[in-house]
């Protein structure tokens, strides 16, 4: 039993040092310019909203990320996302695309198995870590200020 | 100006989740929610607004912005109603991007084929 655990560490160890080492200033460019791409989309969507429909700056940023996830959604749709996800890594997944695009590919992967089983059931597969995480964290936050208000 | 200091500040938080995926060996999902939790957080001492101010769509297209407008809408509502407050705004100004995320990610995925 011993042994069988200590071989196990062995491999572990083993394995790591053939492990590929990832590029990874190729990979922090890739993700600053297409992050940054993805963002000064936003902006320009924005600013459409303010000048051609009259949103003020901060009312503009609904509509904008609605936009931002309908585009995303089309393009994980037709396989183009997934292809910037391999390129851009982080730079594709931290936007607000990204979360879109975790909830489309979800529901794409699972279709065969019908349309409440596999797409609907599986719409926030990946997405719901990130619902969950933020709105516990933003209620206790929320709280926490709320009491800080109240003594202060 | 606008558009630069949104793709200097986009890219920005991009590379730190691009870090957190390679150096510290995060998955996506982990990097998201840290990342929304850190946007709540930032919001918690009102230097996330400071944020969007200088960088505009570069602080509220990543996600850490879903984080600080969670915790937003529902201060927002606390300020009205005291603390229950906190659970009718939680979702005040995230719900247009959640229910678009749920309306197009179930209309695609009805349409298109899954690729590959």
């Amino acid at each position: 039993m011993d042994k069988q655990k200590l071989n196990e560490q062995n491999y572990e160890k083993a394995s790591k040092t053939y492990q590929p080492k990832p590029p990874y200033v190729l990979n922090v460019i890739k993700a600053f310019i297409i992050g940054g791409l993805i963002c000064v989309l936003g902006e320009l969507i924005t600013e459409m909203y303010v000048h051609w429909f009259d949103y003020s700056e901060k009312d503009a940023g609904n509509p904008t990320v609605a936009t931002l996830i309908l585009l995303s959604a089309l393009a994980t749709g037709f396989g183009v996302y997934d292809k910037l996800g391999q390129f851009a890594g982080a730079g594709s997944a931290v936007p607000v695309t990204g979360f879109a695009n975790s909830i489309t590919s979800a529901a794409l992967e699972h279709k065969s198995e019908g349309l409440v089983l596999g797409v609907a059931t599986n719409l926030f597969k990946l997405a719901g870590s990130v619902i969950v995480f933020g709105v516990v964290a933003a209620y206790v936050l929320g709280i926490l200020r709320y009491l800080w208000s109240l003594i202060f | 100006m606008n558009f630069l200091w949104a793709f200097v500040v986009g890219g920005g938080i991009c590379v730190i989740g691009q870090l957190l995926l390679d150096l510290a060996k995060l998955t996506p999902a982990h990097v998201m929610s840290s990342f929304v939790v850190a946007g709540a957080v930032l919001d918690a001492f009102d230097l996330y607004d400071n944020l969007i101010e200088f960088a505009g769509a570069g602080a509220t297209v990543p996600i850490t912005s879903f984080g600080h407008s969670l915790l937003h809408g529902a201060m927002e509502q606390a300020d009205e109603h005291g603390i229950i407050g906190i659970a009718i705004g939680i979702f005040e100004l995230t719900s247009a991007g959640i229910a678009s995320a749920i309306l197009f990610g179930f209309i695609v995925a009805v349409i298109f084929k899954p690729k590959g």
